[in-house]
C-alpha cells in the first residue's frame, strides 16, 4: 500500500493517473462514435440504439458515474499539474524560445479547459435539452419513444449549432494529438525503433476520429441526413 | 563584430536583477562564446566595474559546468553543443544577443549567470551509484555485456548533467537528467540488484526539489548537448510504477 501511496503522490504517479484517465476518456469516445454513426443508418436504428441504452437502467447509471469520475480525475489532475509546472519556473525568461515543441503541446491546459466547456455545452444541448427544448421533445412517429435521430437533424439543421460543433471538434482534436501520442510515452511504451511512427499512428487516429465525429454535424448541414 | 549584449545582472541570491545591455566590439569570429565573454569581462574591470559572474571549467564540453540561455535557447542555438563550444562565428556582426541564466525555481540563482545546481548532486546522492562493493577493477570482458545494451548504457552515460534540460523545459523538469543517470546503471548487469530501489529514491528526491513534471513535448532532448533522447523518460516511467508496485 505504502508503494500506491507514493505512486500517486510522486509526479510520475500523477502523469501516468492523467495517461490512464486519458485513455479511458479516449475509448469512451469510441464507444460515443460508434453509436452516433448510426445517424447514417436511420432513424429507427439510432432510436432503437437509444432505448436500449435506456434500458440499461442502473447499469447505465453506473457507467454515468464512472465516467464523471474519470473525467473529474483527467480535469482536477491536469489543473494541479500545470498549476505545478508553472510553479517550476517563478522567473520566466526575458527572450522566451521554443525549440520543437509542436503548438497543441503547449496548448494541453487551454484546449482541455474548452473541451470542459463543450462537454457542459453539449450535455446542455442532447442530454437536458436547455439549448434547444423544442428538438429535445421530439417523439418518434408511431410510438412513445424520444425520437433521437429527430432531435440531433433538429439541431444540426441550425448551422450555428452544427458549425459550433465542428470548431468544438478541431478544439479536442488538438488536444488528443498530443494526448494520445503522449499517452505512450508516459506508460513507458517507447522505443527507438517504434517511438515516431507511434507518434504518427496516434495523429492519424485523431484526425480519423475527429473526421468522423464532424461527419454527422455536415452531413446534417448539407442535407445528406435527414431530408425530407 | 560588433555585438549587443543583453545581460542577466543579479548581485546576490537575494537581491533581484535586471538585464543590462552591453556594447561588445572587436569580437573575433573565431572566439569561443566565453572567450568573447572574458574579453567584455576584462574591459569591465579595465573600467573599474564588475565582471558578469559565470561558470565555466573544462571548457572542453565534457564536465557540465557552463551553461547560458543563449537567444532563449540553453547552450545556443548549435545542436549538441555545450555553451563552451559554441563559437561566435555562429553570430552576425551588429547581432543582439540574450545570455540568461538557467531558469527554475530549483535553480536559484546564486550571481549574474551563476545558478546553484546541487539540487542535482542531491539526486545522484540518493541513489545514483552502485553502493555494492566491487573491489578492485575486474579482467576487461569478465562479464559479457551485449553491445546493444551496452550502447544504450553508454548513450545514457554521456549525460554531463549540466542541467541544459531544466533551462529548456517548459516545466523546468529534471525528467532527462534523472531518467539518463538512471538508465545508465539499467542497462548494465551491476545496476540490476538495486534497479527498483535507485529508481524509486531518485525520482522522490527529484520531485523534492521543485522540478516540474513532463509534458512530453521534449525540448529537453532538442537542446541536450549529449543528445540523451527522451524515451530514457520513458524507461524511467515504467520503472517507478513497477517499482511502487512491487512495493506495495
Amino acid at each position: 500500500m505504502a508503494g500506491i501511496t507514493r505512486l500517486l503522490k510522486s509526479s510520475i504517479g500523477r502523469k501516468f493517473m492523467m495517461a490512464l484517465t486519458g485513455l479511458l476518456l479516449f475509448g469512451f469516445l469510441i464507444a460515443h462514435l460508434s453509436g452516433n454513426l448510426l445517424l447514417f443508418k436511420g432513424q429507427k436504428a439510432l432510436n432503437d440504439y437509444a432505448a436500449w441504452l435506456a434500458s440499461l437502467g442502473p447499469l447505465l447509471w453506473v457507467a454515468r458515474l464512472g465516467l464523471l469520475a474519470v473525467f473529474a480525475v483527467h480535469v482536477l489532475l491536469g489543473i494541479s499539474l500545470s498549476r505545478e509546472n508553472r510553479g517550476a519556473r517563478p522567473a520566466p525568461y526575458a527572450f522566451e524560445k521554443t525549440v520543437q515543441a509542436p503548438l497543441p503541446s503547449l496548448w494541453m491546459l487551454r484546449t482541455g479547459l474548452l473541451v470542459l466547456a463543450y462537454v457542459v455545452y453539449h450535455l446542455a444541448h442532447f442530454t437536458f435539452g436547455i439549448v434547444q427544448p423544442a428538438g429535445h421533445a421530439l417523439v418518434e412517429a408511431g410510438t412513445q419513444r424520444h425520437d433521437v435521430y429527430g432531435m440531433v437533424v433538429h439541431g444540426f439543421r441550425n448551422p450555428v449549432v452544427a458549425l459550433s460543433y465542428v470548431a468544438f471538434l478541431g478544439v479536442l482534436g488538438l488536444h488528443l494529438w498530443h494526448g494520445l501520442a503522449s499517452f505512450f510515452q508516459t506508460m513507458g511504451l517507447s522505443h527507438e525503433g517504434y517511438a515516431k511512427l507511434i507518434r504518427k499512428a496516434a495523429h492519424a487516429v485523431t484526425w480519423i476520429l475527429i473526421l468522423a465525429y464532424a461527419a454527422l454535424p455536415v452531413a446534417v448541414l448539407t442535407g445528406l441526413v435527414g431530408k425530407s | 563584430m560588433k555585438l549587443t549584449l543583453e545581460v542577466w545582472r543579479q548581485k546576490d541570491a537575494n537581491s533581484a536583477g535586471k538585464m543590462q545591455r552591453y556594447e561588445a566590439a572587436g569580437i573575433s569570429p573565431d572566439m569561443s562564446f566565453l572567450e568573447m565573454l572574458d574579453l567584455v569581462n576584462s574591459r569591465l574591470i579595465e573600467a573599474g566595474q564588475e565582471p558578469i559572474a559565470f561558470d565555466h571549467d573544462c571548457r572542453e564540453g565534457i564536465c557540465g559546468s557552463c551553461g547560458l540561455v543563449i537567444n532563449g535557447v540553453a547552450h545556443g542555438t548549435r545542436k549538441a553543443t555545450t555553451t563552451c563550444q559554441l563559437h561566435m562565428r555562429e553570430f552576425k556582426d551588429g547581432d543582439t544577443i540574450y545570455i540568461e541564466p538557467f531558469r527554475a525555481k530549483a535553480f536559484p540563482v546564486l550571481k549574474d549567470l551563476v545558478v546553484d545546481r546541487s539540487g542535482f548532486d542531491r539526486i545522484q546522492q540518493a541513489g545514483g551509484y552502485v553502493s555494492i562493493n566491487t573491489g578492485s577493477a575486474p579482467d576487461a570482458n569478465a562479464v559479457p555485456i551485449g553491445k546493444e545494451e551496452a550502447d544504450i548504457a553508454f548513450t545514457a552515460a554521456a549525460c554531463i548533467g549540466c542541467g541544459a534540460c531544466v533551462a529548456q523545459c517548459k516545466n523546468a523538469s529534471a525528467m532527462l537528467f534523472v531518467s539518463a543517470k538512471l538508465s545508465h546503471y539499467a542497462h548494465l548487469p551491476q545496476g540490476q540488484p538495486e534497479r527498483m530501489r535507485r529508481t524509486r529514491d531518485m525520482v522522490d528526491a527529484m520531485d523534492a526539489e521543485g522540478f516540474g513534471n513532463c509534458t512530453n513535448q521534449y525540448e529537453c532532448e532538442a537542446v541536450c548537448p549529449k543528445e540523451i533522447p527522451a524515451r530514457f523518460i520513458a524507461e524511467m516511467n515504467r520503472d517507478y510504477v513497477k517499482a511502487a508496485i512491487t512495493e506495495a
